[in-house]
């Protein structure tokens, strides 16, 4: 009852290797294979250690299974197995040789909506299996539009429990066209579509000997190779001021041992696009006052430049009044400084949107009060049609809305800018996440 | 046979290296570099939004790594965390040495509670004197937090270690008995954190969330961060039970009829004696240590952590009531 634990993909045997990182969430409805998928890469990528698979072999065999069943590897909680359901989204991670991968595992309740746009918020990549018996359905198109509202711009189809339709070529490329002409709709630019089988590994990480039809990539070749980080360093420079750094010489708050031959006053955060150049100009917001980049360090490594996600400290030529929540942009092309935003927002707490209360909206490193001036429209998930003037908004709405705001705030779109272009509203009395938004 | 159309609109240079490396982070290994950055986003977030932090370092490798994280998330400043170490009373000499050297050569200031003091308030009751005092930590941590009014807790947990870990939150927050509720969980989406706490409450922040146990030692080895010995190969009296070595101390015994052997051998995770396994191991660089772990099929805790074989849902039970 055991599937093999040869392994089928040798492990690099150096310490090291360059290896870069793709988050990516999975998609699909109940019963579309979901956790038989993720606990077969997981499998068949030799992440998953013996005692996990005993401790599935035994749960298999108590619950009378012939095979080994996959799914269990990713069973959450014990309050979880109690109700047969998920609770949440869970985080697993596995290793090629070419990449680390963090998977965002949304279950596929009625709570879908908030946890798959949770999930989507970070992610690079959605996989979403569709049943081949089934086709392209309701849900289908439903996650679809939800990645694409997260700005998760490459998709792969995973045309699922192909066993079950004779394998047969002409489902898988009905299936196949039938989503192409939707995503393309919706203006999805980065399609991969493949003809699997989760639960007896079929074009996951080896490729199909059912289907001699099919001469792509498989799963993981896809997941190796695709380039679905975008370059945001071409991006007009955003640097949102997360915390002021200043020491001053013989004060005790710098540390031992230190280079520190004056006083140090630096800008700590983590650079969301752009490049931040030593010698460049940059303008600081709100002041609008310039200056020119001094230093860019990590610890006591001094960088010539700064690429987007890296988090380092920077230090300008001159002294002027910045602090947490402020921004260092490019000085020829300025984020717009907004105290009104256009929105579409997830909402995601269990109690309603009270219009005439006032909610804090974190942007950055900045939080403001905000009130809901105007609901435009709320988005029926499932036939996309526009609902215009929602008089409520209630947990897994989306709604196009109008924020007001009693400061500013230095914003970008969201499909320009995933950093400067999200937000999330905090109820003040509960201090529950209530909702969260991306700029349109 | 169908054409190669599979992929349809992948834009062609998606798949131009040259670009790829140009565009990403500074050198080979970027996925240690986004871990690093992430997770010093997250300690200087902590620091902006926090008014008393403390970061729980019991020299373990996770808490080193953290601890050398928090270095370079705000030098030259010092760090601006006091550390925590709930002491079990029940820990290697080697790591309290390590512990202590560490946190002064950071120049931190260390609190360590214990809990043998919970024990003489009479908070904590043991059963039996030699029990294991891993689960009772709870209590002295939650103790702490409150003596010393602390409103938010770094942790090196990592969601890789265990199923209920999988779930956690980086930003979770905690009520006053320090309980994590799994279904009441503030949603997470993308750097955006929400650290509002009411009085009484407390986070817990875990900023190696996303780290596996392979991360944490390729990042070890490529920062040179300095380990207790006992995580690299050394002679060890141990007796065998079943698959675990289970290490031979004043505390831990043999049992009548046991006999005891000494084994090459290292520890995967380090922490109370009495529920910590070493495993057979040759491994005395870190390069070995890697290669060890890459070819390994036990999970980290699996193979060391007497603790959580009790039950299937042991961490998820214990998180429930003020674990880390």
């Amino acid at each position: 009852m055991t599937a093999p634990l040869t392994p089928n993909l040798t492990p690099s045997e150096s310490g090291n290797s360059a290896k870069s990182l793709l988050r990516f969430i999975t998609a699909g409805s109940v019963d579309d294979g979901k956790s038989s998928l993720i606990g077969r890469l997981l499998y068949d990528t030799q992440s998953i250690h013996s005692d996990q698979i005993t401790a599935i072999q035994q749960t298999s065999a108590k619950r009378g299974l012939s095979e080994l069943d996959l799914s269990l590897l990713t069973d959450g909680l014990q309050a979880e197995r109690e109700q047969g359901i998920t609770i949440d989204i869970a985080y697993r991670y596995f290793n090629t040789e070419q990449r680390k991968f963090i998977i965002g595992d949304a279950p596929g309740h009625e709570q879908y909506t908030r946890n798959m746009v949770t999930a989507a918020s970070t992610a690079d990549l959605a996989i979403l299996l569709v049943d081949a018996r089934k086709g392209v359905v309701t849900q289908t198109r439903r996650h679809t539009y939800l990645a694409h509202l997260l700005g998760v711009n490459a998709i792969v189809l995973a045309v699922n429990k192909m066993d079950l339709v004779d394998w047969r070529q002409d489902i898988y490329q009905t299936i196949r066209d039938d989503y192409l002409a939707f995503a393309a709709s919706l203006g999805i630019e980065q399609i991969c579509a493949l003809p699997i089988c989760a639960l007896k590994g079929d074009n996951i990480v080896h490729a199909s000997r059912s289907m001699n039809w099919y001469d792509g990539p498989t799963l993981i070749d896809h997941l190796n190779r695709v380039s679905a980080h975008r370059d945001r360093s071409e991006n007009p420079l955003r640097f949102p001021v997360q915390r002021v750094a200043r020491v001053k010489l013989g004060n005790g708050a710098a540390i031992k041992n230190n280079d520190l031959n004056k006083e140090f006053r630096g800008y700590q955060g983590t650079l969301a696009s752009g490049m931040l150049v030593v010698g460049d100009e940059v303008l600081a917001l709100p002041s609008r006052l310039a200056a020119k980049i001094k230093s860019v360090k990590l610890a006591n490594q001094s960088l010539p430049h700064a690429t987007p996600d890296l988090s380092v400290v920077v230090e300008l030529d001159r002294e002027i009044d910045i602090s947490r929540g402020d921004m260092l942009v490019a000085k020829n092309d300025l984020p717009e400084t907004v105290r009104e935003i256009h929105a579409d927002i997830c909402w995601l707490s269990e109690e309603p949107l009270h219009t005439r209360r006032k909610y804090l909206i974190k942007h950055t490193t900045r939080t403001v009060r905000c009130l809901f001036s105007d609901l435009h429209y709320r988005v029926d998930v499932n036939t996309l049609q526009k609902h215009l003037k929602p008089s409520d908004i209630v947990m897994n709405d989306i709604v196009r809305v109008e924020l007001k705001l009693q400061q500013p705030l230095f914003v970008d779109h969201y499909a320009e800018n995933r950093v400067t272009g999200s937000f999330i509203i905090i109820d003040e009395a509960t201090h529950a996440t209530i909702a969260a938004g991306v700029i349109v | 046979m169908l054409d190669t159309t599979q992929i349809i609109i992948e834009n062609q240079n998606h798949l131009n290296v040259d670009d790829q490396s140009r565009i990403s982070l500074s050198n080979a290994n970027q996925h240690l570099d986004w871990l690093e950055s992430e997770a010093i986003f997250i300690l200087r977030e902590v620091a902006a939004e926090f008014k008393n932090p403390v970061l729980l370092f019991s020299g373990g490798k996770d808490s080193a790594v953290l601890l050398h994280l928090a270095y370079k998330a705000f030098h030259p400043e010092k760090i601006g965390f006091v550390l925590l170490h709930i002491d079990t009373g029940h820990n290697y000499g080697e790591v309290i040495e390590y512990r202590d050297r560490i946190a002064q050569c950071y120049d931190s200031m260390l609190h360590v509670r214990s809990v043998e003091d919970s024990i003489r308030r009479g908070t904590v009751r043991l059963r039996d004197p030699l029990e294991s005092r891993n689960a009772h930590q709870s209590v002295t941590l939650l103790e702490a937090i409150e003596e010393l009014a602390f409103d938010v807790c770094l942790g090196g947990a990592r969601r890789d270690e265990e199923k209920a870990r999988a779930k956690e939150r980086v930003f979770s927050l905690r009520d006053e008995f320090g309980q994590w509720d799994p279904k009441n969980q503030r949603p997470e989406l993308w750097m955006l954190f929400n650290t509002r706490i009411r009085p009484g409450e407390h986070m817990r922040v875990f900023p190696l969330s996303n780290w596996t146990e392979l991360d944490i030692w390729q990042y070890i080895e490529r920062e040179g961060i300095e380990l207790p010995p006992l995580y690299f190969a050394h002679d060890r009296t141990v007796v065998r039970r079943g698959e675990i070595l289970a290490p031979v101390t004043e505390i831990t015994p043999p049992k009548p009829g046991e006999t005891t052997e000494t084994v090459r051998c290292r520890f995967r995770t380090v922490g109370d004696i009495s529920c910590t396994a070493p495993v057979e191991s040759t491994a005395v660089t870190i390069d070995e240590i890697i290669a060890e772990i890459r070819s390994c099929k036990i999970t980290e805790r699996g193979a060391t952590r007497l603790d959580d074989r009790a039950s299937e849902a042991a961490m998820e039970q214990r998180k429930k009531e003020g674990y880390f």
